[in-house]
């Protein structure tokens, strides 16, 4: 019998957990190895050579690149966190159930669509001759410049990330106590006061996640850099698609994958950190 | 006085909810205007109605190839990532063992990685057990991107289920494989076939570890890509539109499954 039951959930368990160490562990554990190989006469030779690391790290356009896909992602982060949750806090506390239901059912929508669709979408309203600048047109504004620089790229990663950001934010909005903000309003808190000295606070978890997910997502997108922001100066997922597909340089494409890694790492653990820290004085 | 205050702080957040909608849906509206548009550069005032792009796709071979090739990953991910997924959630919902939190870690983790980073890892890894440049490396790429997604709609399912009908089950003389298949599956049911369509859609719209991965054998979205890298051409708003109107489907028969409380589990539940 006893046998049997663990048969039965061996069956059940083992798939899903083979699968993950055969194709997304080991493909990972591979690209650390792969990044210590050697390329003679276009081969790729198992070496253990650090000469990949070198010849990454001392180029001064992977720090460039790295500078920028950092300045990037944060500036997503902040922009889509702070246009964020005022939404958030709308569908939280002001909307009435069915309408939040509602909202919650169109925000998803976005993730099934194609992301480089609307990226293409979002080139025709911000070229020079496009949408937005014949808008600006007819009010004798314009033409403002918002493709291939980093207002475009900003656009687009706002695009990304906001539908995201909102429904992560209004979750955890959600379970903050009304009695704490009851309490605050009776004790004459104003309701900017109460938004940052209660609201906020008792959030800062989930909110913290929601733009945690904002940078991981910004900082790995190579599409709104290269097709709104003209991949001129690229950043590192740039990087990686060009080293990838130009030839057989992958171990250098691995160096910089993994540098993306380690740092989304170093972010995610400072962050949860800051997030479950104690308020101190 | 504050109330009036109240109520203006109260217009302009919702206002500022609905100008957050108005951005985020403009691309996706906007891709539906211009694949109706005869204009290859769109700008105000738009061209005049056309079917040209609708056309051109219909009569591409090579969107077709990408079309097949898409539709033949969606459904090989579909069952593959949803049979992995009940298996996890399964798993997640009976059993408590040592290393559970590094098993729930492995399932849920791959949708936190940059998908520039799984490609070139997967890339890298296939092509040298001699598994890249085929369809079956976009099935392998994509079971491990959406099985989580299977797993948290169904384990989502499971919460509902009560304990107790399973250890009813068991009483009654059922081994676990009967009490599965009997019990389990009619309860969960609603939630696999959310679950096949949920990832399917997410396969569907995958273009980065696709793109590493397949080789010459491209899905459409991959063939977007190129199109974005090509010469710019509003085909990419008709294929759009046509992929925004499937997987929306999918995900509104989802919703609708997972919203009606299931006949069938309680008829299991008396059989």
């Amino acid at each position: 019998m006893r046998h049997h039951a663990s048969l039965f959930g061996l069956t059940l368990a083992l798939p899903l957990l083979i699968w993950q160490l055969l194709f997304f562990v080991a493909p990972l554990a591979f690209l650390v190895a792969l990044s210590f190989w050697t390329v003679r006469n276009f081969q790729m030779q198992p070496d253990f050579d650090v000469s990949n690391w070198v010849r990454i790290y001392t180029r001064e356009v992977f720090w460039q690149a790295y500078l920028r896909s950092l300045i990037l992602a944060t500036a997503a982060t902040v922009l889509t966190s702070a246009i964020a949750f005022p939404a958030a806090y709308a569908i939280s506390f002001k909307l009435s159930e069915s309408a939040k239901r509602w909202i919650v059912f169109i925000l998803v929508i976005p993730f099934f669509t194609s992301y480089l669709v609307r990226v293409y979408s979002l080139q025709v309203f911000l070229s020079d001759a496009g949408i937005l600048n014949a808008a600006l047109g007819y009010f004798g504004l314009g033409p403002v410049l918002m493709l291939n620089n980093t207002f475009g790229v900003l656009v687009g990663l706002v695009t990304l990330c906001l539908p995201l950001v909102i429904l992560l934010q209004t979750f955890s909005l959600n379970f903050v106590n009304r009695d704490l903000v009851e309490a605050a309003h009776n004790l004459r808190c104003g309701p900017l006061a109460t938004v940052f000295r209660v609201i906020v606070p008792s959030a800062k978890v989930g909110l913290i996640i929601a733009a945690l997910f904002s940078f991981i997502l910004s900082f790995g997108d190579f599409v709104s850099p290269l097709y709104l922001g003209g991949g001129n100066p690229p950043t590192l997922s740039i990087m990686i698609t060009d080293i990838t597909k130009s030839g057989q340089q992958w171990p250098r494409a691995a160096v910089v994958a993994i540098t993306m890694i380690v740092s989304l790492l170093i972010v995610a653990f400072a962050s949860i950190r800051f997030a479950y820290k104690e308020r101190g004085r | 006085m504050t109330v009036t205050r109240d109520r203006m702080i109260s217009g302009t957040l919702k206002f500022h909810l609905f100008l957050c909608v108005v951005f985020i849906f403009a691309p996706i509206i906007g891709s539906f205007v211009f694949s109706l548009n005869s204009d290859r550069f769109p700008s105000l005032p738009l061209g005049s109605f056309s079917t040209e792009w609708y056309r051109l796709i219909w009569e591409d071979p090579f969107v077709w190839a990408g079309f097949f090739n898409t539709m033949i990953v969606g459904f090989c991910v579909a069952v593959i990532a949803t049979v992995l997924g009940f298996g996890g959630a399964y798993t997640d919902y009976r059993y408590k063992f040592f290393g559970k939190q590094i098993y729930m870690a492995l399932a849920l983790l791959p949708p936190t990685i940059p998908v520039v980073i799984l490609g070139l890892a997967m890339l890298a890894y296939l092509s040298r057990i001699g598994l890249s440049g085929d369809l079956y490396s976009i099935i392998i790429a994509h079971g491990v991107m959406c099985s989580p997604f299977a797993m948290a709609i169904i384990r989502l399912r499971l919460s509902q289920m009560d304990p107790d009908l399973e250890a009813a089950a068991w009483n009654l003389g059922g081994n676990e494989w009967v009490t599965l298949r009997h019990v389990v599956l009619p309860f969960t049911f609603p939630a696999i076939i959310a679950s096949l369509f949920i990832t399917m859609a997410v396969s569907f719209d995958e273009f980065a570890v696709a793109w590493f991965v397949s080789g010459l054998h491209e899905t459409l979205p991959v063939k977007v890509l190129g199109f974005l890298q090509g010469q710019v051409s509003p085909r990419i708003n008709a294929i759009g539109s046509l992929a925004f109107v499937s997987s929306i489907s999918l995900i509104v028969l989802a919703q609708m499954l997972l919203r009606t409380p299931s006949t069938r589990s309680r008829s299991a539940s008396e059989d």
